[in-house]
């Protein structure tokens, strides 16, 4: 046992040093700015990053959604429709490992937008969310204007969506699951079809979850 | 003599039973591995790569009595589509099916692999009886 002891220690030691290898930060991804100022007489220059813009949407309860709502939370936004014969099954597949992970944690969020508004009327989300398992306010399927959606899709969120009548379903659209943090920041985009990288966004969202609470960006 | 004989047609039946079992099993081979194929790219992002099936949106490949009691209209509803409620492993499911316009023959390996996959053991489905199904479709 006493020949043990230091054996254990340094067991311990390398263990925490371990430990902080791994407390990784992740990138921010999106346009930066940079913005001098003048703070008690001295220049400083400090980033500004791309943030996730004002929106308003209504989710399967017919709920009006807004960005304020947001405020705080960790969320993953996504792009799909209920009637999508190709990637969207899959993508709702892992989706639903990440919200089994998360959904009792709090301050976490899923956000579905529906590309084809049209069609996915709020009762038509509240059934495919039904139908998924999907309970609660962890996971909201979004309705809206469809320009509101495809702006919001492109230029905040950095996901390709189109309609395009010559293929299956109807519309182009790729399957990124988008990580975005407290302060509105895209800090993570995997696709969603593929469950290594799904794997890895949830080890991400931890990361998130762990990192110091920041001032909020409103 | 007479004894020889017995036995020299004894292993020439024995021998033709064997060959034949050895075409029907690599038929089997053949249809199941382009089958598997053709399920991952045609059918899996929806059933899933175990067969499971997604929630209650699309129902799991893993109920074999559904697909024994079935087994004639499967490659219309492969070809066609299908849509309407179905009862599948205990559960209502009522969504929609697209078709696919896949080949007699790729209908053929596909369902053999999803008969003899996920639990299932029905064994080869021909494309001849692929060609007799699809002409009683619906
Ligand atoms: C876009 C998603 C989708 C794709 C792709 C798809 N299916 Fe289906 N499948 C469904 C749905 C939904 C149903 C249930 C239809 C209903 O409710 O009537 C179904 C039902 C079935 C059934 C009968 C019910 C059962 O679970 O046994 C079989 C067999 C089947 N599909 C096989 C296939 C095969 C083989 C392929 C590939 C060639 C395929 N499916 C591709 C969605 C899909």
């Amino acid at each position: 046992m006493r020949k043990l002891l230091p054996a254990i220690v340094v067991m311990l030691l390398w263990n925490a040093c371990k430990f902080n290898d791994n407390k990784k930060t992740l990138p921010i991804y999106g346009n930066r700015q940079p913005v001098t100022k003048t703070i008690n007489g001295q220049t400083v220059t400090d980033t500004i990053y791309q943030t996730i813009p004002k929106f308003k949407f209504v989710n399967q309860y017919g709920d009006s959604i807004s960005n304020k709502m947001l405020d705080g939370n960790i969320y993953v936004a996504d792009f799909f429709f209920t009637t999508c014969p190709s990637i969207c099954p899959v993508m709702h597949r892992n989706m639903l490992k990440v919200y089994n992970t998360f959904k009792n944690t709090g301050n976490f969020k899923i956000l579905s937008h529906t590309i084809d508004p049209k069609h996915d009327s709020i009762p038509v989300l509240k059934k495919y969310a039904d139908k998924l398992g999907v309970t609660g306010n962890t996971w909201w399927f979004l309705q809206g204007k469809k320009e509101d959606i495809y702006q919001i899709a492109e230029n905040s969120y950095l996901v390709a969506v189109k309609q395009d009548d010559g293929t299956a379903g109807g519309y182009v659209h790729q399957g990124y699951f988008v990580l975005i943090d407290k302060q509105k920041r895209i800090r993570g985009s995997y696709d969603g079809t593929d469950p290594k990288q799904v794997d890895q966004m949830i080890e991400d969202i931890k990361t998130l979850q762990a990192e110091p609470n920041e001032a909020i960006v409103k | 003599m007479k004894f020889n004989i017995i036995i020299g047609l004894g292993l020439i039946c024995l021998s033709l039973i064997i060959s034949c079992q050895s075409d029907d099993q690599l038929e089997f081979k053949r249809y199941y591995s382009s089958g598997s194929l053709i399920y991952q790219s045609k059918c899996q992002n929806c059933h899933g790569a175990k067969g499971e099936g997604l929630s209650a949106l699309i129902p799991p490949l893993t109920d074999s009595a559904y697909l024994k009691t079935n087994k004639e209209t499967l490659a219309c509803a492969v070809k066609y589509g299908l849509k309407g409620k179905i009862n599948i492993s205990q559960k209502v499911f009522e969504g929609q099916m697209p078709a696919n316009d896949l080949a007699p023959v790729a209908i053929a390996e596909v369902l053999t692999y999803i008969t003899n996959s996920f639990g299932n053991k029905m064994g080869t489905i021909t494309s001849e009886q692929v060609n007799k199904d699809l002409a009683k479709c619906k």
